[in-house]
């Protein structure tokens, strides 16, 4: 069935009225399921509002009562974002998709220390989302270059996610979930979480990993595979290029300290047993090889 | 965001931490008064840049009296800084800070960092003050300790009193170290920091606990409550291009190839980059220009990579997706009449309007070359380039 999510899922945008909230629900309720599984917003000053059909409550308690929704996603400003999240794990919802780029870290730590009690998980803050092609999309990824499949995709980017299943596509490959963690260096699911979902779920046959300079998700997650995984893994690494204690673009996307780059991590995959291809056009193409 | 060692050290006096009398100095005659000010029979004269390792450079010296402080002050103000973290064209010194100077009986190494990891801001300590601590790291592991902050409680005094205990501070100063590392972390905290060293501490001969070095970091996504931050920017320490790119929302970083890459989103730049050395070619730039790029955004980005003389191909690859193909087209069409662009201008468009953005670009007239994937870009830009070298 996919992981996290699929077409029963029922979802609450947190930030509806905004343009980027309105513009995204839309085109998220037009595609597969979707005018089934968006079912609900959230803002605090418009409630008793409707949205295209969709109605608006005043918080994210009230939503999930009255709707029946155990999954938001946030579009709110960044500097709200992170109480926005926390709404949503005191609510107890299932699972947080949070798009909203440049969340302050300290935010962002408080918040993850109280998440480690309760049982809300999060995906990005800084991410393109999640989806389930043909069923049910959550995020601002484009929805056409995606197609029903047995391929896993994580990854820590947005546009070569979109790359990725790009090439996927050519080797007529689909996917079974894709989800893009997000570019922050304090986040919610890392490579790790989801590949063990991957590796659960019966309707994916091979993982494409594909991660980025900065921080040790993808080496950690490499040496759990080496161990558990029961399922081809490919990956890639981007940033072989990029010059040490530079940010490059993402907040987390950073070599410090001589720590984090792409090259350690593509060592340490591939001596966990995972194909990798130092080349971002050749990762269609592994996949296809390992299958 | 980075600030200056004087300017931290008054963020540490805010917050309890005591450190040397002293004043930032923008010239010679002010380091000399400064110094005459302060009294005493030696004094620090220490540049003032936001990279690390200035005393290896010859960015800090002590002088023993005021014609040797007149002498250091005019040696480093304007020098040219290199130290392991500059780079090899160094930094030019712009202020100094001058200090009375101490005896020191003792150092040691206290920092408080974001692990990524745990999600949690680690504190660590070590005996070895002064030391670049990844390689004490190296060197003696056994030396440094740390500890995981709970965001709400942050240090307590049990945790403290057995990480002053590990480094072998006595135990006369318990107290007084559980409080500087206590307020070290509301300071981290209340800043929205990312890093805060003191390396080192010192322990003084007439025991008096003092911060001699202070470095720290702040999260710029966290600037718009810091106002009191925003005003020690120094512009500086920092590369113009990347100030120029930031006032219209672009993610540029220069580096030294000729070949420029211009593409939406963060990772897929860097993969950029990345297959453009793998075909042999070298990058001259990293630029992300998001997902809102206009035309007039696009049209910037023409212009900062075109202030490279050295640039011999500009390659476009851009994955749309809420970001329209026929937009970025347009702004390419625009930024290369307006530029007149006279080099190469290979481009790989994929994704939501594809196909209006080919046909903008084809009846432009410009002489666009245009692919179908990011390895044919690659592999022409790479070609482009060394022909034209």
């Amino acid at each position: 069935m996919a992981i996290l999510i699929n077409q029963d899922t029922r979802v609450m945008t947190q930030g509806i009225t905004g343009k980027t909230g309105q513009f995204h629900t839309r085109i998220c309720r037009e595609y597969a399921n979707g005018r089934e599984c968006f079912v609900a917003g959230v803002n605090p000053h418009k409630s008793g509002n409707i949205f295209e059909g969709i109605p608006v409550y005043a918080n994210v308690i009230e939503a999930k009562e009255a709707t029946g929704a155990t999954v938001s996603v946030i579009y709110v400003p960044p500097n709200f974002a992170a109480s926005a999240i926390e709404e949503a794990v005191d609510a107890g919802l299932d699972l947080v998709i949070c798009i909203t780029e440049g969340i302050p870290v300290r935010d962002m730590l408080h918040i993850r220390y109280k998440m480690r009690k309760g049982k809300t998980l999060l995906i990005g803050p800084n991410c393109p989302g999640i989806i389930t092609p043909d069923e049910i999309k959550i995020g601002i990824m484009p929805s056409y270059i995606h197609k029903k499949g047995r391929i896993g995709v994580v990854s820590r980017s947005g546009t070569l996610t979109y790359e990725a299943v790009s090439q996927l596509m050519e080797q007529g490959l689909g996917q079974s979930t894709c989800i893009g963690i997000g570019g922050d260096p304090i986040n919610g699911l890392k490579h790790l979480d989801v590949i063990k979902l991957f590796n659960d779920d019966n309707e994916t046959d091979a993982v494409l990993m594909v991660g980025e300079i900065g921080g040790s998700d993808e080496e950690d997650c490499a040496r759990w595979i080496s161990r558990n995984m029961k399922k081809p893994v490919v990956g890639f690494v981007a940033g072989v290029t990029a010059p040490p204690n530079k940010r490059m673009g993402h907040a987390g996307a950073i070599i410090s300290g001589g720590k984090g780059t792409a090259q350690e991590k593509l060592v340490v995959m591939e001596e966990c047993g995972i194909k990798v291809t130092r080349n971002p056009a050749e990762m269609g193409k592994l996949v296809k090889s390992v299958l | 965001m980075k600030i200056h060692e004087y300017q931290a050290k008054d963020i540490l006096r805010e917050f309890g931490i005591a450190t040397l009398p002293g004043a930032p100095c923008f010239s010679v005659d002010e380091a000399v008064e400064v110094a005459r000010k302060l009294g005493g029979n030696a004094w620090a004269v220490k540049a003032q840049i936001h990279a690390g390792g200035r005393g290896k450079g010859g960015g800090v010296k002590i002088a023993k009296s005021l014609d040797e402080v007149e002498y250091f002050a005019k040696t480093i103000l304007g020098m040219t800084l290199i130290t392991h973290q500059t780079g090899a064209q160094g930094t030019i010194v712009r202020r100094l800070l001058v200090e009375q100077s101490i005896n020191i009986e003792k150092e040691f190494y206290i920092g408080m960092a974001i692990d990524r990891l745990k999600q949690q801001v680690c504190l660590i300590v070590s005996s070895e003050g002064g030391m670049n601590i990844e390689e004490t790291a190296i060197r003696t592991p056994d030396r440094i300790h740390k500890i995981f902050l709970d965001p709400i409680m942050g240090l307590s005094d049990e945790d403290a009193d057995r990480l002053v205990c590990k480094i072998n501070f006595p135990k006369y100063f318990e107290t007084e170290v559980r409080l500087l590392l206590q307020n070290l972390y509301q300071l981290f905290d209340k800043n929205d920091a990312t890093l805060v060293e003191i390396n080192p501490l010192v322990l003084t001969t007439d025991n008096r606990i003092l911060a001699l070095d202070a470095k720290m970091n702040f999260d710029d996504n966290a600037l718009f409550r810091h106002i009191n931050i925003i005003e020690l920017r120094d512009f500086n320490e920092e590369n113009l291009i990347e100030i120029e790119a930031s006032k219209y929302n672009l993610s540029y970083i220069p580096l030294d190839g000729n070949i420029g890459c211009l593409v939406n989103g963060a990772g897929l730049a860097m993969a950029t980059m990345d297959i453009i050395k793998l075909f042999g070619g070298s990058p001259a730039n990293f630029l992300d220009v998001g997902g809102d790029a206009t035309v007039e955004k696009v049209t910037e980005a023409f212009r900062l990579m075109l202030r490279n003389p050295g640039l011999r191909v500009i390659l476009i690859n851009i994955f749309g997706g809420i970001m329209k193909c026929d937009v970025v087209a347009e702004g390419v069409v625009r930024g290369a009449q307006e530029t007149k662009l006279l080099i190469p201008l290979v481009v790989r468009l994929e994704g939501t309007n594809v196909d209006l953005g080919k046909k903008i670009l084809i009846e432009s007239g410009l002489p666009i070359t245009l692919v179908d994937n990011m390895a044919d870009a690659a592999q022409y830009a790479v070609t482009a380039a060394k022909i034209r070298e």
